[in-house]
């Protein structure tokens, strides 16, 4: 699946060598340099991905079948920890709470990051990439930062927001009470730290559209509303189908900022309003040092699900193009 | 020490951005050489917070000829993942772990991870508190940690809004205020009456309090069986704070919240129960500002403890004869009443407790509070306590979200403390 935000050029592919007559060193290298050498150049990315990635998933799978103690023994229980999770009620709270903020937090970004690309896409705008650079601003300071900033933003007390809402006679919101308030306030600080991301990336592809296409539109009396729809976002597909993919990896492995919206308690709330899949995988995996073998199983349900929901992602941002 | 800073919002970050790059901050290396003989030409110390160690060290270090690397992690909460990484990987744990009551209740689970220091050192049994030595054994009778602090326990408070709310100020007053538990909460509910402000930061706090003064099995029974249900300990601590709650005493600041943090110099509450290791945090939180507005006072219902320390060996040190040796340097009389006069840690050795330079230490913070007496007299007091595996998960994790969700009007009082029973057996199983 075409995966780039751009439109990569058409891979080089080798060219059949002239046939050899006589079976020279030369040649033999030649080949196997034509052969080997592109494998050698991605290589130290695989590399790196088996030691670091692969690796610990393929570790994580083995640990979930055990009943694991992190610091002491391990036995074989088999798919146990995996029917455990059917019947967890913590573990389909957090995920709804995943899912929850993930919408609150992919939707309205990505309508924005739209919105905006568009904006900044104009020939008109003048400053453009100062305004460029401003829009991704916000990805660049580091989560917790954003976390600490907005915890003190919706703190219950002495918090900016509760202090604009007591301006119009809103009563103070205890932000981490309830599901609704605290799924807000968490999918704000995603929305405001990836919007802009969003934004750039989708400029991107915006630019990458050839500019005869909207002239041809434009002559044939399509309005600009018209040229959006009807070129813009088809032309956008591959772009997009990325940018959700990563929202999606991204949203479901939502961490740092529940974490440090509670205060960096584990259980996200009282009740677990906003705990997420992440929160729920630590709790049990490293948190809690004898339920390890658990905590891995949490892990791969969840690659489960994302790969799951990008894929669908993935489907329908296709085929309504097509 | 102890529960000191667990779950500061500011080292949660730094976790959460350290987990967030992989966790690669690796551990450190300790491969020294070995030489000939056994004698150690380096031994590592870990500890967290403050412990005081650093001018103890150097007169050791010309003792022994030995060198200490002294490690120290800020907060807890990043010290832990150390210590669970360095066990779990058989690698980088330093030769004297510092262990918390929490943690090391924990790792006791899994004795064979940490040296029986028993063996390697003199028989120091009599010479500290009875049940702090005790809680350095293992199921199995190992001896796996020495004793270095205790929390104890005192109130707080802030003099000037005592003054406003027209209640004494004076420490021998505001105590007998406060003979028992019923009393404090009528004196709440003046404050209340006057201010129209919670009297203490929050219902848990005051739980944790009456938890430990009751003493014996608090969440597990002493085979280990969770028994939140049946125990008296929690039972009594539960019925306490739902009546503060009902009495609308405390601010419903959760412990380490920026409503918390903020409320000490806001003065949206006026006491809060302190450990000793907890007078730095209050300090710290006020801010220079209000240096001598606060004072210390006896806790109502008497004594208990919350918090405190271990030295303990890893099975993994190369040279655990020798840094047994450290440990039971650093934990003696001599040393206990130089870590306390440098950063504030409360002896356990019986006489470092008599110590004078420890009896007559007053702290300027808090109006010149005598605090060496006041926690000093009632540390010899302090109920001896079974706390188990996970207790601190249970307590944490379980019990306090439900009184919490009481006092927030999130579940009736039933409701609540159904899910807390639920919620211990989960978080309590190991």
């Amino acid at each position: 699946m075409s995966l780039s935000a751009t439109t990569a050029p058409p891979s080089p592919s080798a060219p059949p060598p002239t046939p050899p007559r006589r079976r020279s060193r030369a040649i033999t290298l030649n080949r196997l340099d034509l052969k080997l050498s592109p494998y050698l150049y991605i290589a130290p990315f695989f590399v790196i991905f088996g030691i670091f990635g692969f690796y610990p998933m393929l570790r994580t799978a083995w640990m979930s079948l055990h009943d694991w103690d992190l610091i002491g023994d391990h036995s074989f229980i088999g798919f146990d920890n995996y029917t455990r999770l059917f019947t967890d009620e913590y573990f389909w709270n957090a995920t709804i709470n995943t899912f929850g903020i993930f919408i609150l937090s992919t939707i309205p970004q990505l309508l924005l990051a739209l919105f905006l690309a568009t904006m900044l896409n104009r020939t008109f705008l003048r400053a453009r990439t100062l305004f460029r650079m401003a829009i991704f601003m916000p990805n660049v300071v580091s989560v917790a930062a954003v976390a600490i900033v907005f915890g003190m933003l919706f703190q219950r007390d002495f918090g900016l927001i509760n202090w604009v809402l007591s301006l119009v006679g809103v009563d103070a919101v205890d932000w981490d009470a309830q599901k609704w308030s605290s799924w807000t306030a968490i999918a704000s600080m995603v929305n405001w730290r990836w919007t802009g991301y969003n934004t750039l990336i989708l400029l991107a592809g915006m630019q990458a559209i050839p500019k005869d296409l909207y002239e041809a539109a434009a002559i044939d009396g399509a309005n600009q509303w018209k040229q959006f729809w009807r070129i813009t976002l088809p032309m956008l597909t591959p772009t997009f189908v990325f940018v959700v993919t990563l929202s999606t990896i991204g949203g479901l492995q939502l961490f740092t900022e529940p974490l440090v919206f509670g205060n960096g308690n584990i259980i996200g709330g009282d009740q677990r309003e906003f705990q997420t899949l992440a929160m729920y995988m630590y709790e049990l995996g490293i948190e809690n040092l004898s339920s390890a073998g658990y905590g891995a199983a949490v892990a791969w349900a969840m690659f489960v699900m994302i790969a799951l929901v990008s894929l669908v992602n993935f489907l329908l941002v296709r085929r309504s193009v097509k | 020490m102890s529960v000191t800073t667990r779950r500061n919002r500011f080292a949660v970050a730094a976790l959460a951005a350290v987990t967030a790059i992989g966790g690669l901050a690796a551990c450190g290396k300790d491969d020294e050489a070995k030489e000939s003989g056994g004698k150690p030409s380096k031994l590592v110390v870990d500890t967290f917070g403050e412990f005081g160690y650093d001018e103890i060290i150097k007169q050791y270090e010309k003792d022994t000829g030995i060198k200490v690397e002294l490690r120290k992690t800020a907060q807890l909460n990043e010290y832990r993942p150390k210590v669970v990484r360095a066990l779990a990987t058989g690698k980088g744990a330093a030769d004297v772990t510092a262990l918390e009551e929490g943690i090391l209740n924990e790792f006791k689970t899994n004795p064979a991870n940490w040296a029986d220091l028993a063996p390697l050192i003199a028989d120091h049994s009599k010479e500290y508190l009875p049940w702090k030595w005790e809680l350095g054994k293992a199921a199995d009778g190992r001896l796996i940690g020495l004793p270095t602090d205790v929390g104890s326990l005192a109130v707080c408070y802030r003099k000037d809004l005592f003054a406003a709310a027209k209640l004494p100020t004076e420490r021998d007053q505001v105590a007998a205020l406060w003979p028992d538990w019923n009393a404090f909460i009528e004196t709440g509910k003046k404050y209340r009456a006057a201010t129209n402000k919670g009297l203490i930061d929050s219902v848990t706090t005051a739980a944790s309090a009456v938890m430990v003064q009751q003493g014996g099995d608090l969440f597990y029974d002493k085979e280990d069986n969770v028994v939140a249900d049946k125990s008296a300990a929690v039972k009594t601590a539960w019925e306490t704070s739902v009546a503060m709650a009902d009495a609308k005493i405390s601010s419903k600041s959760a412990t380490w919240s920026p409503e918390w943090s903020a409320g000490f110099k806001q003065g949206t509450f006026a006491a809060t129960f302190c450990p000793s290791w907890m007078l730095g945090i209050v300090a710290d939180n006020s801010g220079p500002e209000n240096k001598g507005k606060w004072d210390v006072a006896p806790v109502p219902g008497g004594a208990g403890n919350w918090g405190g320390s271990w030295l303990a060996v890893p099975a993994q040190s190369k040279f655990p004869k020798e840094a047994a040796k450290l440990a039971e340097y650093l934990t003696n009389a001599k040393s206990q009443v130089e870590a306390f006069k440098l950063k504030g840690p409360l002896p356990t050795n019986l006489e470092a407790l008599k110590n004078p330079d420890f009896t007559s230490y007053t702290n300027e913070y808090f109006s010149g509070a005598p605090t060496g007496k006041i926690f000093g007299g009632s540390v010899e007091k302090i109920q001896p306590l079974h706390l188990g595996p996970k207790h601190q998960a249970i307590k944490e994790n379980a019990f306090e979200p439900a009184l919490r969700s009481y006092e927030n009007g999130q579940s009736p009082k039933d409701k609540a403390w159904e899910q807390f029973l639920k919620d211990a057996k989960t978080q309590g199983a190991f």
